[in-house]
């Protein structure tokens, strides 16, 4: 067993735990007053239900032997390979590292139903999402041949594309997904006529620095040894997240007026997402393209949602979705292998078309099963036990509704009433 | 002159400033306030101990209009803020003596 990894992969595994209260944060701040501890909520029980999904069938799914290069088997059910060591580090301490990139991912979904989602449908969804859309496509590029298992996933190992991090199952999964719950539980009421701006954006930007700090477990968590790989995947992902902060704002003074706080929260965001699928394939050179792409490309994209009309509250499509595909998309021309013996040279580097088209394939196999296999599951939820509060509840507070609390108690007035009682029969 | 005040839904308060553009009212003044009619609070749990809320949050809108327009405006805020639920609100006229407007010194109709 090597110590030095297995200390650094537990260090990473909780880094990206973090990760997930940061979103919290990051999307609580950007709702109303009257919805934010539901908006809290749908990422904290995300760590609940998809950590025991995870622990009991998921991890196995994804990593155990594969059947046709589609899903792992059942060996790993139940997470007790006390004794199981790969490459120097025990699988269950890559089996935490790897529960947090579906818990972020699942959390991530929820901001594009902000203000509208019943909570248990949604607990429910997004652990029938675990193991319906995140469980494939992670097996397809994260599962590697001769490593936890024998035989991996397809994408990874027949069709050779490039995703460091989850680019594909985790940006484009949550994108694409998150999409199709936008188009299944509607706009929200007052859409977008009414004044619907964030409640909190000291919040969001609190968020946003505890997503940025988390990612540099997330990206060169993934390395999953304290090495050179590592360190460089670290240099891109700040590279990358500066360089799409700096982008960003440059822009939005120039389109808007002024650079904004909101701005540049989303754009550290869409910049570390770029990365994600690179992080560990390119240089810096490629990181700063990768990041200015990312800053601009994703504040266009937030735009569509108007023109097109579907109200993806949170923008997980514009920064998630296409900063996703951004990032996987110049891996095929910026990726070279003198940083990572493990990776391929892109377009620019003298290797052809092959890995742009491997890449190419990738972004349209994962967007295509997400939007897919979220839309038939948010469909069947809505058929079934319902998917959205109904309007009095939308209008008066979903807060109130959904967890009987109220997120804050400015005025002594409200609290007024009599205190703590209980039926204690 | 008459200065009606009306006690709606938080979320009609648009609804209410749109239907009042319409009619040319000048201008409103608006607070959040609380307080209970039929309508009564809800009860919010934390930790398993119940709190009855007593006091609902309410927007007070109060607007000073000529008694030409008077009956216009009420019909306006009551049309804009009604959802036929119990916890609508109320509105209600008073007559006023005089208004001044601060910055020139007029008095009276001519000072809305």
């Amino acid at each position: 067993m090597d110590t030095g990894n297995t200390a650094y992969v537990l260090g990473c595994a909780a880094l990206v735990m973090l990760m997930t209260p940061g979103l919290a944060f990051f999307y609580g701040g950007m709702v109303r007053a009257s919805s934010v501890l539901n908006m809290m909520m749908m990422s904290l029980v995300s760590l609940g239900v998809i950590g025991l999904v995870w622990v009991l069938v998921g991890f196995s799914l994804v990593f155990g032997d594969s059947h046709a290069g589609l899903v792992g088997g059942f060996e790993f059910a139940g997470l007790r390979e006390v004794d199981l060591v790969v490459d120097g580090v025990p699988v269950q301490a890559f089996a935490m590292f790897q529960l947090m990139f579906a818990v972020i991912t699942g959390a991530l979904l929820s901001g594009a139903i902000a203000d509208r989602a019943r909570f248990w449908p949604w607990t429910l969804f997004v652990a029938g999402w675990t193991l319906v859309v995140y469980v494939p496509l992670a097996h397809w590029i994260f599962a590697f041949d001769g490593a936890v298992s024998e035989k991996g996933g397809w994408l990874a190992n027949t069709l050779h594309a490039l995703d460091f991090a989850g680019g594909t199952a985790v940006e484009i999964d949550s994108g694409a997904s998150a999409l199709a719950l936008a188009l299944v539980l509607g706009k929200r009421r007052g859409w977008p006529h009414e004044p619907m701006r964030p409640h909190n954006l000291p919040f969001v930007l609190l968020g946003a620095g505890l997503l940025w700090f988390g990612w540099f477990g997330f990206n060169a968590g993934s390395a999953l040894a304290a090495g050179a790989v590592a360190s460089n995947a670290s240099v891109t992902t700040m590279t990358s997240a500066a360089a799409a902060v700096v982008a960003w704002l440059a822009l939005e003074h120039r389109l808007d007026g002024r650079p904004t706080s909101l701005g540049g929260a989303s754009a550290a965001v869409a910049g570390l997402v770029g990365i994600t699928p690179a992080c560990g394939y390119v240089d810096t050179f490629g990181a700063l393209l990768i990041g200015v792409a990312a800053g601009v490309v994703c504040q266009l994209a937030i735009r569509l949602k108007y023109r097109l009309g579907y109200d993806d509250s949170l923008d997980v499509v514009a920064i998630h979705g296409v900063g996703g595909m951004v990032g996987l998309l110049l891996t095929g021309f910026v990726a070279t292998d003198a940083v990572n013996p493990a990776g391929r040279d892109g377009l620019l580097y003298g290797g052809g078309f092959g890995l742009l088209g491997a890449q190419v394939v990738a972004i349209l196999v994962a967007a295509g099963w997400a939007f897919a296999g979220s839309a038939g599951l948010a469909w069947l939820v809505r058929r079934t036990i319902g998917f959205r509060v109904p309007e009095h509840v939308e209008t008066g507070g979903i807060d109130e509704a959904e967890h009987a609390e109220s997120a804050y108690e400015y005025s002594p007035l409200r609290t007024r009433g009599s205190g703590p009682e209980r039926n204690w029969t | 002159m008459m200065l009606v005040t009306a006690i709606v839904k938080p979320f009609a308060l648009d609804d209410v400033r749109a239907g009042l553009e319409r009619l040319d009212v000048a201008g409103m003044t608006v607070s959040e306030v609380t307080g209970y009619g039929r309508q009564r609070g809800h009860t919010e749990v934390y930790r398993g101990a119940d709190y009855q809320m007593d006091f609902v949050p309410k927007v007070r809108i109060e607007i000073v209009v000529d008694d030409s327009v008077v009956e216009k405006t009420v019909d306006a805020v009551v049309q804009a803020s009604r959802t036929g639920k119990i916890g609508d609100g109320k509105v209600w006229v008073v007559p006023l003596e005089t208004v001044v407007r601060v910055r020139t010194g007029e008095r009276g109709p001519d000072a809305l």
